[in-house]
């Protein structure tokens, strides 16, 4: 093992039973370690087989991240580990929502920009806007800063979620047994 | 037996049964007989179902820690899991850290927790903890069982998940009204677990990569630990002839003790902080390190980048996560120890590998001359019995008759490892990883369950072994012989020692100054109390302890300032190490050691 002292960033998906404590579980190993959590998601994604998604970004030099990897994959109730960082490209995308208040010119401004990427208006008053926009985070984190000095008022992000590309899945899906 | 209880259960339809009827059931059809625990309010039920049958045996302790540890040394002297019962609230947290100290030994524990019922979780009831949202980062997996449908399966699984790969310690948190329901018992035949599936054996092509490696190593050393011991007695047997084909020299962890017997010639006894001199300069010096079951932990590296710089590394470990964790190697191979072992004796013999005979030769020379320093001397002269002395006679004593060794923590703990030769696994509990003073009589009380009619002997501390003296009750009452052998220092030894090393002498708050009177407490308790003050009584002493057929406490009062080398200070390196009393004041430590444990 080489050691490579640079620290990058990796999104790791984690499949787990959908079972009380789990997420306790997996935020506890990041804590009581040391290991710092950039964003992480988590939803029940095979209904079945109450199975549940954990993505999680994290960063770390490479000998950290095998043992966030290594970690993770000794909790009891996890399936299954996938780097996606480094077993190839990979699709990550992140939702915001983010409320803006103001009157006049600054709502012209606010649709033009909405417009450019590609926003969502999702409710509507006379003195408001809450935009909906999908992406990487960077691009949200842009459209905050442009919407700042128009009346940002509050932001709500998701965190984000990612797979791989191409057809082959991380894991198989059963069919309920 | 347990065998043909689990065939002729799985043939049989579910039987329905209470919540408490189905844990004693469980219990018995994997094969436990005897547990270790204290009552309460939230276990009430188990009680009741536990008085009503006879096939399983309960061990009342006087603390909830003691049950732990007692379940530890029963698991650890018989490799078998241990088990635990405890009420909700105190009782759980008493046990914490008993399962914290399973947790880092890797010792197999089913911990069985009353809880409040199931409509009161929450509600700050009375003894509620929150058992699981406390437990999990000290055990290897837990559970809250809220139906009564789930409760066999998540025994037989909690029983699984404790012994299979890396063992540990497993708590299982029962409702009270969960105990009083009624439900289905399934037997451990039919429970399979959902993904826990532990890699055994290595992957072929790095078996083939190892022999490679070990075969062209010209100062090769394993460096093996508590994973072959975790592994079962075949593993270590399996260790010692590898160890013997290869003619390479073999060091042992803290752990790993009795993973190849101390009489070998080929063994160069413990390494690590206050391990030998030949050893540790054989990791420094080594130029193929082969470690199998150990965990390159902070006592046995020293300073990180000075550690066995030249050596090209292969590890063994049934634990993905310890590998490449401190120390980063060539050559990391998941699997059993045994299982692996297994592996690299075929592949050697097949492959007809043969060690660098001449380069072998030349090695073994630098290590014989390194022996030849003989690092654990020490002068026993006069009527003060010196520490070193105690636990050599003590060994020489009883060697004859293989008797199981527990310590506490301290000076005493690191001797015993010194001066104590262990011929098979399975013979040795200590407290490694968590370092728990108190450990030793519990560990001592269990082991002695396991064996009744062999010689439990607890190596301790006049400090630790006041942590859980309350226990020579236990020992008492359920008639287990066991030995308290105390060398006595009158000092928290091992802080003294740390504190003439790096805080220029100012001996705080390590001195006991009112310690009880030994003798009369073993008398007090129903013990044997027995005492040498004198070199000359020590032999006496011993012998009259080995005799006595009840629990005897022996004190063995000893030079209160020796210390205990060699010893590697924090932050230094292996070829750093202190031997003596000389070299503490040529070598100082420094100042990043300083902040070091
Ligand atoms: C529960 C616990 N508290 C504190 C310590 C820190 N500690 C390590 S050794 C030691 C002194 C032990 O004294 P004693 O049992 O007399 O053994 P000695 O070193 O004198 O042989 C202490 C306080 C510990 N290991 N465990
Ligand atoms: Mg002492």
């Amino acid at each position: 093992m080489t050691i490579d002292k640079t620290i990058r960033r990796h999104t790791i998906a984690v499949i787990v039973d959908n079972e009380p404590g789990i997420l306790a579980r997996v935020v506890g190993m990041f804590s009581g370690r040391g290991y710092n959590i950039e964003s992480l998601t988590v939803a029940e994604v095979d209904a079945h087989q109450h199975l549940s998604r954990i993505t999680v970004v994290t960063s770390g030099t490479e000998m950290i991240i095998e043992q966030i990897k290594n970690q993770l994959g000794r909790l009891v109730p996890v399936h299954k580990v996938a780097d996606l960082t480094s077993e190839g490209p990979h699709v990550e995308r992140e939702l915001l929502l983010v409320k803006v208040a103001g009157v006049g010119d600054h709502r012209v401004e606010c649709l033009r920009i909405a417009d450019i990427f590609r926003a969502r208006v999702v409710d509507s008053t006379t003195e408001s806007f809450v935009f909906e926009v999908t992406g990487a985070s960077e691009k949200l984190s842009a459209f905050i800063s442009l919407m700042e000095p128009l009346g940002l008022i509050e932001v709500s992000r998701t965190g984000v979620v990612a797979i791989a590309r191409g057809s082959a899945a991380i894991m198989k899906r059963g069919a309920g047994n | 037996m347990a065998q043909q209880r689990t065939a002729a259960k799985a043939a049989e339809p579910a039987q329905r049964m209470t919540g408490a009827e189905i844990i004693i059931k469980a219990l018995l059809d994997q094969g436990v007989e005897v547990m270790f625990g204290y009552p309460g309010g939230a276990v009430l039920p188990i009680y009741d179902a536990l008085f009503k049958q006879n096939a399983l045996r309960h061990v009342l302790v006087r603390h909830e820690q003691a049950a732990v540890h007692s379940a530890e040394g029963y698991a650890r002297s018989t490799g078998k899991v241990g088990v635990v019962l405890v009420t909700s609230g105190p009782g759980a947290t008493n046990a914490v850290t008993g399962l914290t100290d399973a947790l880092m030994d890797s010792i197999p524990v089913v911990c069985l927790t009353g809880q409040v019922p199931t409509h009161l979780i929450g509600n700050d009831a009375f003894q509620e903890a929150d058992t699981t949202g406390i437990t999990r980062p000290c055990t290897k997996h837990n559970y809250l069982v809220k139906d009564i449908n789930d409760l066999a399966r998540t025994m037989h699984e909690a029983f699984y998940v404790a012994r299979s790969g890396r063992p540990g310690p497993v708590v299982i948190d029962l409702p009270k009204d969960i105990q009083f329901a009624e439900g289905p018992y399934e037997g451990p035949a039919n429970v399979r677990h959902r993904t826990y599936r532990p890699q055994m054996a290595a992957d072929p092509a790095l078996i083939e990569r190892a022999i490679d490696l070990i075969a062209a190593a010209k100062k090769p050393v394993f460096y093996c630990g508590g994973g072959v011991i975790n592994s079962g007695p075949e593993a270590s047997e399996l260790l010692t002839q590898f160890v013997r084909q290869t003619g390479y020299p073999c060091t042992l962890t803290l752990m790993g003790l009795g993973a190849i017997p101390a009489s070998d010639p080929l063994f160069l006894g413990m390494l690590g902080m206050h391990g030998t001199y030949q050893a540790n300069l054989a990791m420094h010096e080594a130029d193929v390190m082969i470690n199998i079951g150990a965990r390159f932990d902070d006592r046995i590296t020293g300073r990180l980048n000075a550690f066995s710089p030249n050596s090209r590394k292969i590890h063994v470990d049934i634990d993905p996560s310890s590998i490449n964790k401190n120390v980063p190697v060539e050559l990391g191979i998941v699997g059993d120890c045994g299982t692996v072992l297994k592996q690299l004796i075929e592949a050697w013999k097949r492959r007809k590998a043969k060690p660098d005979g001449k380069a072998l030769k030349e090695w073994w020379k630098k290590i014989e001359d390194w022996r030849a320093r003989d690092c654990l001397r020490f002068n026993q002269s006069g009527d003060i019995i010196k520490p070193q002395h105690a636990i050599k006679r003590l060994y020489e004593l009883t060697r004859d008759k293989a008797p199981f060794i527990t310590t506490e923590v301290g000076q005493h703990q690191m001797w015993a490892a010194q001066f104590f030769g262990f011929e098979k696994p399975n013979h040795w509990m200590t407290s490694g990883g968590l370092g728990t003073m108190g450990y030793g009589l519990p560990a001592a009380i269990g082991v002695q369950m396991a064996h009744p009619d062999k010689l439990v002997v607890d190596i301790a501390g006049e400090a630790s072994i006041l942590m859980n003296i309350q226990e020579l009750s236990t020992a008492v009452q359920h008639r287990l012989p066991i030995k308290i052998f105390i060398v006595n220092n009158q000092w928290m030894g091992m802080v003294r020692q740390w504190q003439e090393l790096l805080h220029g002498g100012r001996y705080s708050e390590s001195y006991t100054e009112a310690l009880p009177d030994f003798v009369k407490l073993a008398d007090a308790f129903g013990c044997v109390g027995l005492r040498a003050t004198k070199a000359g009584e020590l032999d006496k002493v011993i012998k009259e302890m080995i005799k006595a057929d009840r629990p005897v406490v022996v004190d063995i009062h000893v030079d209160k300032t020796e210390n205990c080398f060699p010893m590697i200070p924090s932050g230094a390196a292996h070829n750093e190490m202190l031997l003596g009393p000389a070299d503490e004041a040529k070598k100082p430590v420094s100042e990043e050691g300083m902040v070091l444990v």
